[in-house]
């Protein structure tokens, strides 16, 4: 097959791409019903929230919709963070703390505005919105339409716990064994949930945003500044 | 009547003997370590395969020697910063790692680099492509026994890496590509240095050709060796050159939308309809030549302009949220990016191929024999740091 693909390139081809993630949302929607709670088209990929026990469904009905392709899953905490520390970069760059804080833009979340759970307050979660501090995210794609969707499911606070897609995607396995121990989310129904990465006797869970990087705890580096003086000597270019 | 020490000995004796018997005639399993340490591994992977006889009945992976926690350390970074580790992730074509987090960060700022620097990018891109596959299709033959087309694969993936340096000043870690295009210009004299080493990798894929794929050892080793069914592959996430080898006409260059040139050169995705090892071999052998001709088209039609867009000093990405993307020298490799507007992003969940293309190993060993454990292992083809992260 050549490289001569009609669709490619151009200002008409992105709005005819919307289109058809326009028609596959439509298509989704119908299929899962009322447990599609939230959705965002923007640019070149679809978000679609759902709701966690439609999780496994989900999975499933984009399955039978020709979505054989698992790209990955992973998981994410809305918790603020922490860096860049205002203090660190406050002097260094002008009106660098005016932002720091910028919260999602007002298009951004489409459906649901976000409220503080109890867990922590200030969360801004992303595209197609959010109730709780944690969030699975899974991404398939048709190798045949040439469309893929990022599937997102809210997950407790203090136990979070969602149903392994094992059963439909071996290729889930490993991701969720990864999301397991780096999150800490609970995934009903895997075969071993067993650590991926981290020695057995590691404790806490390290993606979390409350789980400190000891190293930039210490030492700043590489921050903003740098931390070690330059010779009195030196002229910089700029 | 007493029961006599000598008829008591005998009786153990035999007892014994049956024992042995039994123990001897029951197939025992038996544990094989391969790693972390090996050749076959390419870095620290370990396997532990359960074997009865010579065959596996069950194969783990054990990885995570490697693990420098690439996702964790994105958050406390700059964008600019981010771009020097992910070069370190697959370390065979460093430049294909950058280009999809650029990507990424231009889409959430909404610019575009300038079609020069595009164009480049292509270039450096499928240059990386040489270097990290000709490794590939010499390798395989050594994990096979034959040790000469490893000396063949270094000594031409030297004139590729040297192009690199010379163009971007690192050998394995360019560190080139920069939100709105590029951090300089192509040297003088670089292109027709580049056309002469393009002739060179295409004498080099003919020599592997002849020297490989005719060879009766290598093909009674490949042939049918490690089948992956198009749909078990991509289930498990399988892409690239391992999901082109089961017949699934997908390449990312070709069907996904993309700033990058690949769309204005004429050149052709090759698939294999086998799945098996030899498939896997012969689609990445195909691929590097197809990427020899696109270097040598982009270096003709390399159009003239600036090679950076107009960006601000300080880099702040607004709130929002991108998935790019790029069909990579081991498969689809994508960068998640969730940016709350600062000065680093707020996560980002890295996609490499190596880790979903070595998520199948423990269905695939199932019920092969050992020596196919190497066959299969180098004919899927990972990088440690891509596994690892």
């Amino acid at each position: 097959m050549s490289s001569a693909d009609p669709a490619g390139g151009g200002t008409g081809s992105t709005t005819a791409t919307e289109d058809r993630q326009q028609a596959l949302l439509e298509d989704l929607t119908t299929r899962l019903g009322d447990a599609v709670v939230g959705s965002h088209i923007r640019s070149s990929d679809l978000w679609v929230r759902v709701r966690p026990d439609a999780w496994l469904r989900a999975a499933r009905e984009c399955k039978a919709m020709g979505f054989e392709y698992f790209c990955y899953l992973s998981g994410i905490d809305w918790l603020p963070h922490t860096w860049p520390n205002p203090k660190v970069i406050e002097g260094v760059l002008p009106d660098a703390d005016d932002e720091a804080a910028l919260p999602v833009d007002e298009n951004a979340v489409e459906e649901v505005e976000v409220e503080e759970p109890a867990a922590g307050g200030g969360i801004v979660t992303g595209y197609a919105g959010g109730d709780t501090r944690f969030q699975v995210l899974a991404r398939l794609y048709s190798t045949i339409r040439h469309i893929g969707v990022t599937l997102k499911a809210d997950l407790d606070d203090v136990t979070p716990s969602i149903d392994s897609w094992t059963s439909e995607f071996p290729g889930a396995d490993w991701c969720e064994r990864e999301t397991w121990e780096m999150y800490g989310f609970d995934f009903a129904g895997h075969p071993n949930l067993i650590k991926l990465y981290l020695p057995g006797e590691f404790e806490g869970f390290p993606m979390r945003k409350d789980f400190p990087l000891l190293a930039r705890e210490v030492k700043p580096w590489p921050g903003l500044v740098d931390v070690e003086q330059f010779p009195a000597s030196y002229k910089s270019d700029d | 009547m007493a029961v006599t020490d000598q008829q008591r000995l005998s009786y153990i004796a035999s007892q014994a003997a049956d024992a042995r018997l039994a123990v001897e005639l029951q197939t025992e399993e038996m544990t094989l370590n391969l790693g972390p340490q090996h050749p076959a591994t390419h870095g620290t992977l370990r396997i532990v395969a359960k074997l009865d006889g010579e065959q596996v009945v069950k194969a783990d992976v054990i990885c995570g020697y490697m693990h420098r926690g690439y996702e964790k350390l994105t958050e406390v970074r700059t964008y600019p910063q981010i771009n020097t580790l992910i070069n370190r992730i697959d370390w065979l074509s460093s430049f294909a790692n950058e280009v999809p987090f650029i990507l990424a960060a231009e889409d959430l700022m909404e610019i575009e680099a300038p079609p020069r620097a595009q164009w480049i990018r292509t270039l450096l891109f499928e240059l990386s492509r040489i270097a990290n596959i000709t490794l590939f299709i010499g390798e395989m033959g050594v994990q096979l026994g034959a040790i000469t087309p490893v000396f063949f694969a270094f000594r031409d993936r030297e004139y590729v890496l040297n192009l690199i340096e010379e163009a971007t000043g690192g050998r394995f870690h360019p560190n080139f590509d920069r939100i709105g295009g590029l951090k300089d210009d192509l040297p003088k004299g670089w292109i027709a240095e580049t056309k002469q080493a393009m002739d060179r990798i295409r004498g080099y894929c003919d020599e592997l050709e002849n020297l490989l794929m005719g060879n009766e050892i290598f093909e009674a080793r490949t042939r049918g060796v490690g089948v992956i069914p198009a749909d078990v592959g991509l289930s498990y996430g399988l892409s690239g050159a391992n999901i082109r080898a089961s017949g699934v006409d997908w390449d990312l260059r070709r069907d996904a939308p993309s700033p990058l040139a690949w769309k204005e050169l004429d050149w052709k995705v090759w698939t294999h309809p086998d799945g098996d090892s030899f498939a896997r071999y012969w689609v990445r052998l195909q691929e590097t030549r197809e990427a020899t001709k696109m270097v040598d088209q982009l270096l003709d039609g390399l159009p003239s302009g600036p090679i950076q867009a107009k960006v601000p000093r300080i880099i702040k990405v607004p709130a929002g949220e991108a998935w790019a993307h790029t069909e990579n020298p081991l498969g689809e490799m994508g960068y998640y990016v969730v940016s709350q507007g600062g000065l680093g992003p707020f996560r980002v969940k890295i996609r490499s191929a190596s880790f979903h293309n070595i998520s199948i190993v423990p269905w695939l060993l199932k019920g092969v024999y050992v020596p196919d454990i190497i066959t299969i292992l180098s004919s899927l083809y990972f990088i440690l740091g891509d596994i690892d992260r």
